[in-house]
């Protein structure tokens, strides 16, 4: 097998690793660290249900974004709506039959591609164009979007540009399973792509791409606004009435 | 209008975010606490010596207790949805008044001392040491944010900076870095009952001296009772209640809706404060410690349920927090939410028509309703969600002909704060007030322009007692701020004789009686 399967093999093994322990360490420290009193956003839902609708109106639509700032929304919401089709159209790659879903969303997918890289140019551009998001904006939110424009734009390279070999791709990860990978094509914008990706998976949890879990465990938006009719105490609280 | 040593903000027409200009308010910053005031509420006396050190483990100890702090702080994609809807940002122009600016202050630190990017790669990720310079960095805007959560609104995580101001300002407390306007007030409160520390006798006097204003005004004897063991209803309110303008009206108000009510309430002169000031400093331990004082009142008292007068923060507290904090509340009459709100005990009663109004005795008004902050977005009032918006609607519907509301994207969940809350109603920070109450009295002004409004009805002492102090600085009258229960007060009809009116009814009985039989 060659260096850069092997090479690649092992990237992604160690990438996937750490986007896994890392997430489930930091979702852990979420679910374990106590919200000790009642801060939901009011007017918020009365009920376990209306909080099951008010997070998913805000995990699909980023309702309370669209409130604050239309531009930001609409790129926004293209981009993540976009990686979202991408990401359902590259299970093909992973799972072997492919479900039918997976089969139909093809076609979407490519336009998923389009509309992510023209969300993150927006959203990109806000960082430039607008002075307090300038104010604002560090290296590393530069850089992030550089590197999902880049995978954004390899991934659409390769699909009307310069084609590669997606049946060996498949195997390579489906050989990934069971720890005997076929050998990667060597096209340098698949190598580009894929590079990318998993530096990608590496930052995660180690970057603002916390956010993505952090929205359900944010407490102005997961609590029930009932206080008065049900006591909430922390466990280190209740430790305090015991003195 | 009043005199400024700082340049008061335009009013204009139009909404208008400012172009960001660092640094305009990095020479504000409130006085610092003084021993005195920092050992009653249990923290050190100034500076510690390794200050750095201690604090990095209290951020360390708070990201352990609060879930808000710590998902809060790893969540930020800096999209911007926040930078223009902080008063402050908007009235001083300086973009650490952006709530992610701020936020940012105490994120440059976690993410130096807790994150793995910050540790190895501190410049890619805009962490920084703690230095001297970011404390004061720290003690400057983390004293301008008045917690009014209108950034969370707005946050598509739902990041509330108010949570990081108060972590911020307990980690300072605990290095010795207090602030004094709050802290020397929540001794008083240890001491004395109350924020304004005035003690018993001088609330008996001056609830003497309100029945006796009353009774002049109205012929009917309302009472204003204090320390009335066995009285159903406690009424927990802000001390400016008792004395401040238009904040006493407001007082005057509750007695005449309890008197028509017939049911029998006390002020406490334990409990004789509904604010609680450990809220703005974000100590959990200060604010439980307030907070007793309420259910020891309670007990005391041997009432059956307890009533929250017109106060913001106090709401939040008494609304979100008050079940948590000196909960259980099984000893109470369970049919009634324990805590209720004044407005709540007044529309119950508009909606079972036990109160009558004679509308035209506010005809001298125009109104607009100010929804406080914290009331807006901290906490209910009623059975639905947005209760708070409505009841005290209703409330000015029912006792006023005149009413119009402000610009939509300037009231209920996106309404503006004051300008005041959060621990900085205090002179030391006038050019802050002044500039942050801009985007409520711009939008006060338009509506006055449009609408000939006259006045603006709150429910809350620190919105009241900072615009009557900041409105001259905008060209307007310090009384244009109402009390809500002061229109209700000079509204209702009083139809109900008191039980000595009656008695001396029964006197003059007896003696004709008596002169009958002799």
């Amino acid at each position: 097998m060659s260096f850069l399967t092997m090479f690649y093999a092992y990237l992604f093994y160690f990438a996937a690793l750490v986007l896994l322990a890392g997430l489930t360490i930091k979702i852990v420290e979420y679910a374990r660290t106590p919200a000790p009193l009642k801060i939901p956003t009011t007017p918020a839902p009365t009920t376990r249900t209306g909080v099951v609708f008010r997070m998913t109106r805000e995990v699909v639509l980023f309702e309370s974004l669209f409130r604050g700032n239309k531009w930001t929304w609409i790129f926004g919401w293209i981009f993540h709506f976009g990686l979202f089709l991408v990401t359902l159209r590259h299970l093909r790659y992973f799972i072997e039959p492919v479900w039918l879903p997976i089969e139909l969303i093809q076609p979407f997918g490519v336009y998923g591609g389009m509309a992510m890289v023209v969300g993150l140019a927006g959203l990109w551009a806000r960082r430039f164009l607008v002075d307090r998001v300038r104010y604002i904006s560090s290296l590393s939110d530069h850089l992030i979007l550089a590197l999902l424009i880049l995978i954004g734009s390899t991934g659409l390279l390769m699909k009307f540009v310069a084609h590669t070999d997606v049946v060996a791709v498949k195997s390579f990860f489906i050989g990934l399973y069971s720890f005997d990978p076929y050998p990667l094509p060597t096209d340098p914008l698949l190598l580009i792509h894929l590079l990318l990706v998993a530096l990608l998976m590496i930052v995660f949890p180690y970057s603002k791409l916390l956010h993505a879990p952090g929205l359900f465990f944010s407490p102005s938006r997961n609590q029930v606004d009932n206080p008065r009719e049900q006591r909430h105490i922390a466990p280190w609280a209740k430790r305090l009435e015991q003195e | 209008m009043a005199k400024a040593t700082f340049e008061v903000p335009e009013l204009s027409q139009y909404p208008d975010v400012p172009a960001v200009t660092p640094g305009t308010m990095a020479h504000s910053m409130p006085f610092v606490s003084k021993q005195d005031f920092q050992e009653p509420l249990g923290y050190p006396g100034e500076l510690v010596e390794n200050w750095q050190e201690q604090a990095i483990a209290k951020m360390g100890d708070l990201l352990g207790r609060y879930r808000s702090l710590r998902v809060y702080l790893d969540s930020c994609v800096k999209c911007g949805s926040c930078t223009d809807k902080c008063h402050y940002y908007l009235g001083t122009k300086d973009p650490k008044n952006m709530p992610v600016g701020r936020q940012d202050l105490m994120r440059k630190v976690y993410r130096r001392y807790f994150t793995l990017a910050g540790k190895l790669f501190p410049k890619l990720v805009g962490a920084e040491d703690f230095t001297k310079e970011v404390l004061d960095d720290w003690y400057s805007y983390f004293h301008q944010c008045s917690q009014c959560r209108r950034c969370s609104v707005f946050c598509p995580y739902g990041i509330d900076t108010a949570e990081i101001s108060m972590a911020a300002r307990e980690i300072m407390d605990s290095i010795g870095v207090g602030q004094k306007y709050c802290n020397e007030i929540i001794g008083k409160v240890y001491k004395i009952g109350n924020n304004l520390g005035l003690p018993g006798p001088a609330l008996e006097d001056t609830l003497e001296g309100l029945e006796e204003d009353v009774y002049d005004e109205t012929g009917v004897r309302v009472r204003y009772p204090i320390d009335v063991e066995g009285a159903e209803i406690l009424l927990v309110t802000p001390s400016a209640d008792f004395f401040a303008e238009p904040h006493v009206d407001g007082l005057i108000g509750y007695g005449k809706v309890f008197h028509e009510a017939g049911v029998s309430w006390t002020l406490s002169s334990h409990a004789s404060e509904a604010a609680n000031f450990g809220m703005f400093i974000g100590s959990y331990e200060n604010m439980r410690r307030v907070a007793q004082r309420i259910r020891e009142a309670a007990i005391q008292l041997k009432v059956k349920r307890i009533v929250f007068g017109e106060c913001g923060h106090a709401w939040r507290v008494a609304y979100s927090f008050l079940n948590t904090l000196a909960g259980p509340w099984d000893f109470l009459d369970p049919r009634y939410p324990v805590p209720q709100h004044i407005c709540e005990f007044t529309h119950d009663l508009i909606q079972r028509g036990q109160l009558t109004f004679d509308k035209s005795e506010n005809d001298d008004k125009v109104l607009t309703y100010h929804d406080s902050c914290n009331v807006a977005r901290a906490s209910r009032m009623g059975d639905t969600p947005g209760g708070q918006f409505e009841i005290p609607r209703a409330i000015i519907r029912a006792t006023c002909n005149h009413f119009h509301d402000m610009d939509e994207e300037t009231i209920r969940d996106r309404t503006f704060c004051c300008g005041g809350g959060g621990g900085l109603l205090t002179d030391d920070l006038m050019e802050l007030r002044v500039k942050g109450a801009k985007p409520r009295v711009e939008a006060l002004n338009n509506v006055m322009l449009e609408k000939g409004v006259t006045h603006m009805a709150a429910i809350c002492a620190i919105c009241k007692s900072q615009f009557t102090k900041v409105l001259p600085y905008y060209g307007m009258e310090m009384d244009q701020i109402v009390s809500l229960h002061q229109l209700v007060s000079n509204a209702i009809v009083l139809t109900r004789l008191t039980d000595d009116e009656d008695e001396d009814e029964d006197e003059d009985e007896d003696e004709t009686d008596e002169d009958e039989a002799a």
